[in-house]
Formats: C-alpha cells, sequence, structure tokens
C-alpha cells in the first residue's frame, strides 16, 4: 500500500485564512449602557439618588430632629413657618420625620438585602456546586428557614431584638436568604456542567477559584436584579413593623409615621400623604428598576418561532413554459429573507434554481449558513413566520406552491411531500407511543380507519428493517434507539407512498454504522417507490453514496449543479473544488513518526 | 517507558434508583500513550472513548484498575496533586461552542491557566500573544468574546487554552467534529504541526476513523466499552483483523461515488457472510 507522504502539504489547496477576518465586532454594549438607554431604568434610579442624597444631607436640610416636639406645632398645617410640611400629632416636623426615616429606610434595606445576598448565595454556591451529602444538607437548612413564619417570627423575637429595627432586618435577610439561595443554586447545577468549567478544572483551578472566576459570573445578573427587588421588601417589612407598633418608637421611619398619620387622618389627611407617598416612590422604583435590570442583563425576550403559514410573498409573475413530463419539482430565482432588528431584511438564500427529476436523488450539499435547509423547508413550506419568500416560485408537479394556502399545504405534505429529520428524537413526541403517532400521521393523510392504519404502520415498521415491529410500535421513543426512531420516522414518511421525500441530514445524528443501514434502507424504498428525493447534507461520503445529481449551496446561491461523477470528476467552481480538496483521504494514513520518539528507538 | 500507560481501566456510573447496580461502561481497557505520539480512540456512541478521556483528566473516577502518568499513578490524585498535573495533561473538547467562557475575553480564557501556574500578569500577556500566533489567530484577538468567533476560530483558542502550560498530553475529545469540512482539514493540520513543534502527545478521540487515521501513529477500536483491536494506524484502518473494526470501515461512507459503490457492495457481502454464518 502507498502512504501518500505529509498530510500536512495537502491543505495548500485550501486557500487562506478561515474566515479570520470576517470575526465581526458584535455589538458589546456594557450593561450600564443599556441601563442608560432604558427611560424607565434613568428615571428610576434618578429618582433613588435624589432620596437617598436627602437622607443623606439631613443634618444640612433641616434643624429639627425626629423626635423633637413642638407643643405650639401640633396638627400644624403645610407651609407653616419652620414646618415646611407641617406637624403631627405631638408636634414633630413631619419634613424632618420624612428625610430622617429615609435613612432608616436605606439602612433597613442595605442591612435585609445584604445578608439574604451573602447566606443566600453562599449557601447556592456550596450547595449547587459540591458533592451530594453537602448538597442535600443546604437543601434541608434553607427548606426549613421557609418553613417560619417571616413576620411572625420577627415580633415573637422583639425582646431578643430589643426593639431596635437594625437587627430585626439582619434576621430578616436570613428569611428572605433561601429565594436568593433558590436562584443560585439553580444557576449553579447549570453552569457545573458546562465543558469550560471541566476546562477550567483541568487547567488547574481549584473550587474556590472555579467558583468565584466562572460560576459566579454567571449567577451576577440575576442576583442583582434579585437585590432590588429585596430591598424594596425590605423596607416594606420595616415599614410595617413600625406601622404595627413593633418595636422602638424612637425611631423615625414610614411605618410609624403612616400609624401617626393613620391616627389623624381626620384632623389633618396630608400627614398622612407624606410619608405614604414616599414610601411608594421608593419601592416602586426598586420593583421597576429590578425589571429594568432584567431586561438589560437577560436581554429582550425572544420571539416564538411559530411555524406554520404560508410566509407572505412579493411575487415575481413567471413565465409558463413547457412543463417537462419528467420534471417534479421546479425551483426558480427563489430568495428568501429574514427581518432584521436593526430594519430591513437579510436574504439567506438568493436567486437559487433547482429542478428534480421524478424518481431522482437529489443532494443538496454545503457548510453550515449556506441556505441548504431553507431551501428545503421552503419547498416543504414550513419555513418559519418571519421569513419572506422575496422572489421566485417553486412548482411541485405543477402546482405553485409559493403563495399556496396553509390548508392546501397541509394536505400535500401529507400526501405527496414528505420529510424526514436530522434529530430522530426530537421530532417524536415523548409522552406518546411510537405506533400511535404513526398511527396518527397516516390517518391525517389518508380516509384509513384505526385498524387498517395500524396493520399498514405494522408492515411498514417491519419493512423498514425493525426485527419486532409489534414490540418498536407499543414502545415509547425513550425506549428506542436513534437509529430505530429514524427508521419509524421513516414508516411513518414512505407510508403514504409520497412523490417527493425531503431528508435533512438525516444520518448527521446517528453512528457510522447505523448511518449506512439507513442510507441502504433510503436507498432500497427510493427504487420500490420510485420516489425523488432532496437529501440535504453537508457530508460527500454520503452524496457519493445515494445521490444521482448534487447541488452545491455557498452563501445563500447554488454555486454548481451536475450529475454526482461530474461533480466529483470535474468540479468547475472554485468553492466545490475547495470542498472536495478539504476532504481528507482515505489513504492519507499519518506516516511521519512521534517527534520525541526520533531519536531513541526505533520499532 | 510510555508516558501515559492505562491498565485494566474500568468506570461504573451509578445507576437511577436504590440500590440499583451500577452501570458499568469500561470493563477493562488497557493502552499506552509515548510520549510525542498520537493514540486515536475509535468507537460509536456508547463506546466509552470518551470516558477513558475523562477518567486520565480525572473528571470521573475509575471503579477499578490504574493510570499511569509518566510512571506515577494517578488513578485517584486529586485536589492540590491533580491541580499539579495540569500542568502536564490538558484537553481540548468537542463542542468550541460551550468549553470557552462566554463572558471572559479570548485574553484572560488563555492568561488563566498561566496565572493558575503562577506566571505574574505581564508574562501571562506576553506568552498570551504566542499561543495566539502558534493557532494561527491574530493578536487582537485577546480583547475579544468567544462569541465574535466562528467555530474553528473558537476551537484554536481552545487549542491555545491546553498549550499555555506546555502540557506534555493532550486529551482531544472529538475536537473537530463540530466543525465544517473546510475547518476541520485546517484544524487537524494545526494539530499536527504542534505536535511537531513541541513533542506532545495526543489522546485522540474520535468516532470518524477518517479524522483518527489522518492524525494518529497507533489506533485503538472500542466497542461498548471493551477495547476490540489495536495496533499502527496504517494497519488499524485499512485492512484490519477485528470485524467490528472490519464493519466500521466500510460503514463509512467514502467521498468518491465509484469507490463508495465498490464498499457499499462489500459492506453487503460482508453483512450477509454475517447473517448466514
Amino acid at each position: 500500500m502507498t502512504l501518500p507522504n505529509d498530510p500536512t502539504t495537502r491543505t495548500v489547496r485550501v486557500p487562506g485564512t478561515e474566515a479570520i477576518a470576517t470575526a465581526t465586532r458584535s455589538s458589546r454594549t456594557p450593561v450600564w449602557k443599556k441601563l442608560l438607554r432604558d427611560p424607565q431604568a434613568v428615571i428610576t434610579i434618578s429618582l433613588l439618588v435624589i432620596i437617598v442624597l436627602l437622607g443623606l444631607l439631613t443634618p444640612f436640610l433641616t434643624s429639627h430632629g425626629p423626635n423633637q416636639t413642638d407643643l405650639n406645632a401640633i396638627n400644624a398645617p403645610v407651609g407653616t413657618p419652620g414646618f415646611l410640611l407641617g406637624a403631627d400629632e405631638s408636634g414633630r416636623d413631619i419634613f424632618a420625620r420624612l428625610l430622617h426615616s429615609i435613612n432608616t429606610a436605606v439602612i433597613a434595606a442595605l442591612l435585609g438585602t445584604s445578608v439574604a445576598l451573602v447566606v443566600g448565595v453562599l449557601g447556592g454556591l456550596v450547595g449547587g456546586y459540591f458533592g451530594r451529602i453537602t448538597q442535600s444538607a443546604t437543601e434541608w437548612i434553607f427548606s426549613l428557614i421557609m418553613t417560619f413564619p417571616g413576620v411572625l417570627l420577627l415580633i415573637i423575637l422583639m425582646p431578643v431584638t430589643r426593639g431596635d429595627y437594625r437587627p430585626t432586618m439582619l434576621i430578616f435577610g436570613v428569611l428572605l436568604a433561601p429565594g436568593i439561595y433558590r436562584i443560585v443554586r439553580n444557576l449553579v447545577l447549570g453552569v457545573k456542567n458546562e465543558l469550560y468549567v471541566d476546562a477550567a478544572r483541568v487547567s488547574g483551578l481549584g473550587n474556590l477559584r472555579i467558583l468565584g472566576r466562572h460560576v459566579l459570573f454567571v449567577v451576577r445578573g440575576p442576583i442583582i436584579i434579585a437585590a432590588a427587588f429585596l430591598a424594596g421588601t425590605s423596607i416594606g417589612v420595616q415599614s410595617g413593623l413600625a406601622f404595627l407598633g413593633v418595636g422602638s418608637i424612637e425611631i423615625p421611619s414610614f411605618g410609624a409615621m403612616i400609624a401617626s398619620g393613620f391616627r389623624n387622618l381626620y384632623i389633618a389627611p396630608t400627614q398622612f400623604l407624606w410619608p405614604s407617598l414616599l414610601l411608594g416612590v421608593i419601592t416602586a422604583s426598586l420593583v421597576l428598576l429590578g425589571n429594568s435590570l432584567r431586561d438589560a442583563f437577560e436581554g429582550a425576550k425572544p420571539k416564538a418561532a411559530r411555524i406554520g403559514a404560508a410566509p407572505s410573498t412579493e411575487r415575481t409573475a413567471g413565465a409558463d413554459e413547457a412543463v417537462d413530463a419528467r420534471n417534479l419539482v421546479e425551483i426558480r430565482n427563489l430568495a428568501i429573507a429574514y427581518p432584521q432588528a436593526s430594519g430591513g431584511i437579510a436574504e439567506v438564500v438568493r436567486g437559487v434554481d433547482l429542478k428534480i427529476n421524478r424518481g431522482e436523488v437529489v443532494g443538496l450539499v454545503g457548510e453550515s449558513g449556506s441556505g441548504k435547509s431553507q431551501t428545503a423547508f421552503a419547498t416543504l413550506g414550513v419555513l418559519p413566520n418571519e421569513a419572506i419568500i422575496t422572489s421566485g416560485s417553486i412548482v411541485f408537479d405543477g402546482q405553485e406552491l409559493v403563495g399556496l394556502s396553509e390548508a392546501r399545504m397541509r394536505t400535500l405534505r401529507g400526501r405527496e411531500i414528505a420529510y424526514i429529520p436530522q434529530e430522530p428524537m426530537s421530532n417524536l413526541d415523548p409522552s406518546y407511543r411510537v405506533g400511535v403517532q404513526l398511527v396518527e400521521g397516516v390517518r391525517s393523510s389518508s380516509s384509513m380507519s384505526k385498524a387498517e392504519a395500524k396493520d399498514l404502520v405494522l408492515s411498514l415498521l417491519a419493512r423498514v428493517g425493525i426485527a419486532d415491529p409489534q414490540r418498536t410500535f407499543d414502545s415509547y421513543p425513550h425506549e428506542i434507539s436513534g437509529g430505530m426512531a429514524q427508521r419509524a420516522l421513516i414508516a411513518g414518511a414512505v407510508a403514504s407512498r409520497p412523490k417527493l421525500l425531503i431528508a435533512d441530514e438525516p444520518t448527521t445524528a446517528l453512528d457510522v454504522t447505523v448511518q449506512a443501514e439507513i442510507l441502504d434502507l433510503l436507498r432500497d424504498l427510493q427504487a420500490e417507490l420510485d420516489m425523488a428525493v432532496l437529501l440535504v447534507t453537508h457530508n460527500f461520503g454520503v452524496v457519493a453514496d445515494v445521490c444521482d445529481r448534487i447541488a452545491v449551496m455557498q452563501n445563500g446561491s447554488i454555486v454548481e449543479a451536475g450529475t454526482t461523477l461530474e461533480i466529483f470528476d470535474h468540479p468547475q467552481h472554485p468553492y466545490t473544488q475547495m470542498l472536495l480538496g478539504s476532504i481528507l483521504e482515505e489513504e492519507s494514513v499519518r506516516a511521519d513518526a512521534p517527534p520525541a520518539a526520533v531519536e531513541g528507538d526505533t520499532k | 517507558m510510555s508516558l501515559l500507560e492505562v491498565r485494566d481501566l474500568r468506570v461504573a456510573f451509578p445507576a437511577r434508583g436504590f440500590r440499583a447496580a451500577p452501570n458499568e461502561v469500561l470493563h477493562g481497557v488497557s493502552l499506552d500513550v509515548a510520549a510525542g505520539e498520537t493514540l486515536g480512540l475509535v468507537g460509536e456512541s456508547g463506546s466509552g472513548k470518551t470516558t477513558i478521556g475523562r477518567a486520565v483528566l480525572g473528571l470521573v473516577r475509575a471503579s477499578g484498575g490504574s493510570i499511569r502518568f509518566d510512571g506515577e499513578d494517578i488513578t485517584t490524585v486529586s485536589g492540590a496533586a491533580r491541580r499539579k498535573l495540569s500542568k502536564d495533561i490538558q484537553v481540548v473538547f468537542q463542542d468550541p461552542y460551550t468549553s470557552l467562557n462566554p463572558a471572559m475575553t479570548i485574553g484572560d480564557i488563555l492568561a488563566e491557566p498561566l496565572i493558575v501556574q503562577g506566571a505574574t500578569g505581564r508574562d501571562a500577556r506576553a506568552q498570551v500573544r504566542t499561543l495566539l500566533d502558534q493557532v494561527g489567530l491574530p493578536s487582537d484577538a485577546i480583547e475579544r468574546l468567544p462569541r465574535e468567533f466562528s467555530g474553528g476560530q473558537r476551537q484554536r483558542v481552545a487549542i491555545a487554552r491546553a498549550l499555555a502550560p506546555r502540557p506534555r498530553l493532550i486529551v482531544c475529545d472529538e475536537p473537530v467534529s463540530a466543525l465544517d469540512l473546510s475547518t476541520q482539514a485546517r484544524v487537524l493540520d494545526l494539530f499536527v504541526e504542534i505536535q511537531r513543534a513541541t513533542g506532545v502527545a495526543y489522546l485522540f478521540v474520535s468516532h470518524d476513523l477518517t479524522v483518527v487515521r489522518h492524525i494518529s501513529h497507533r489506533v485503538a477500536v472500542l466497542y461498548r466499552g471493551d477495547m476490540v483491536e489495536t495496533g499502527p494506524a496504517a494497519k488499524v484502518t485499512s485492512d484490519p483483523d477485528d470485524p467490528y473494526t472490519r464493519k466500521l470501515l466500510l460503514a463509512a461512507p467514502v467521498a468518491d461515488p465509484r469507490r463508495q459503490q465498490e464498499r457499499r457492495l462489500a459492506r453487503r457481502a460482508l453483512m450477509d457472510a454475517e447473517r448466514t454464518a
């Protein structure tokens, strides 16, 4: 046997650098910039900053202490000299008390939130990252904390905290921690199995470093979002306790002020208004800020890609030409585009012409992103809803498919055009038996009775090489192998004896020995039923095995088409030549000796 | 003496359910990798090929047998001793999309293993440039995030990260199977080039015989947790002794319509012979 020498020299044929120039500097907007563009975030942050500043500047803004009473000013109205917002039932300056209450609220929020964050994040990291025993132990502890009745516990513990709101908020922080713990633990469980965490471990990083650098980074966003809500909750609970009169009455607080205003509601209604207003603005700002943070960190929610209904079209009138009787599918000048976020549209397929004759196997070959699957989906009529066929026509058996109603398309899809997918498992519903799903498919495209359909499915399952059809019929998808599932789907696809079978990378997810069997099966069925096959693939071996003709796609266009032998023997287009040149040759066995072994032993 | 010596390696994963028997995925596999050599590990899904690599890396625990690196038993090494090994044993994973932390710049990703090994920040930066150069990426990649690169380029970053501590062995777990055809060939060539320049050894795991043949000096074939054949790459991948290897070889379609037709007929003949036997 001849061993073509050095395998590295072979790739001289492969042109230049691998799209390094195309590595685009995609938008990498920092979170704070995104926030600055969001009016909701800008307004809420400004409000919160102003309020906190007011609190900090209290000594300069008022000469009244929070509990300083002036018996002459009892229930003084708004605008009384020295009492900007009036005074309360004890003659205390409401404006001064509001400013002091801001500080109370800020401290309460800081204490509650930071304790919740520290306890929750640590618990979540430990509980998510380490082994099973640690995991169940932390889970148990946090579940226990969750069972405590929060506010009630805080009231009961008043003798311990001596009515001071600060230790109360520390305890409340612990009670809030399970929420954070849950978020962090779930994120960590997800991240832990990421390959980059494995890679970090192999790089020699210790657990602490991995947690700090790789894991904590992922949970950062959700934690910041949760913190905004926690701050609001802490202020709310502190005020609520004060409103109930639990804790020291010495401490100025929105809750205490509202309670006092409440008692005086009929005498001086505005006393009730000011603290409620400020408390409302603070908590609402925190909640809205939390929402803005969520948008900034997690991005806008992706639109659900609904598949169905014929995509909108702007058709060019195609002149009717004499129809070739052998011709089954004729795609002319097809262009498919998607709307972009920036406005405008991006064409993913342009000017595609493709003919498929009856009983012919056509391979549509290309690398990822070449538009080969989009072309196949357009022929099936299952492009995503936002896709636009901007021009062109697809004529199937004398019938124009572009612009056809969904109902007509559906009958065609069931009976005359069939489809087998790349991932057989994801095309079977895991909660129904395989047989039931196949029978349903057969009955939706024909007028068979249930029993007839079942007999047909069983005979087809036997035909596609399943040894025990009844057993597969009665199995759930998870009980059968990938190869078996693909066979079952092929059985379903050919049940109506379709004229055209569209196979999208039908063997890519399968083992090579199974792939060979599935390709054999496809070839046999194709000959038996005289059906045309459009095979979408990136694998030239598969093409060489089953295809009569090939069309090569690159960047949305067909660059070359011809019979399989023509293309393999005399590729014309440089891209086809490059692709065929990149195929690892069968004979090229590595011939050079291991570098380190050269000087020493020669076996 | 071999650089890596795996003897009678067994790995079992705990089964779901109370007191269920553990599920053994490797039933005693032995292999050697010499310094500077590539051993290709071929097998289909469920053959245990990836598990061998992960056991060598210490990512799964062996339930039996031994793994020796450079004469030292590393079967149960963990903690600080395992971290020390990271200087010598590195990895390139299959999926270049999930094996790089999406939030870190390429520069940080590559500097991390260097800093762990004790390099200063400035040293690390300088070495990162050399590494990028070594794998054919422009040096302005340092400031960019993984998502700005194509699959092939990301895999180059992953290779650079593996090379950073100048290891003596790199476990390559299907490093080209997620890549496009034209990219695949170039990345494989890069592996060969690097091996020539640095003398690193590869344990190269793949389901694709053609890929393995291209890069390996020796090849081992696995089937359902057992090694069925091992030997020089040319022999195992062209004229195998074992019936399963032969089946595997004939099942892979060759990108040449005429030769594929011959191969298909040969495979059918083998299958028929198997059926009648």
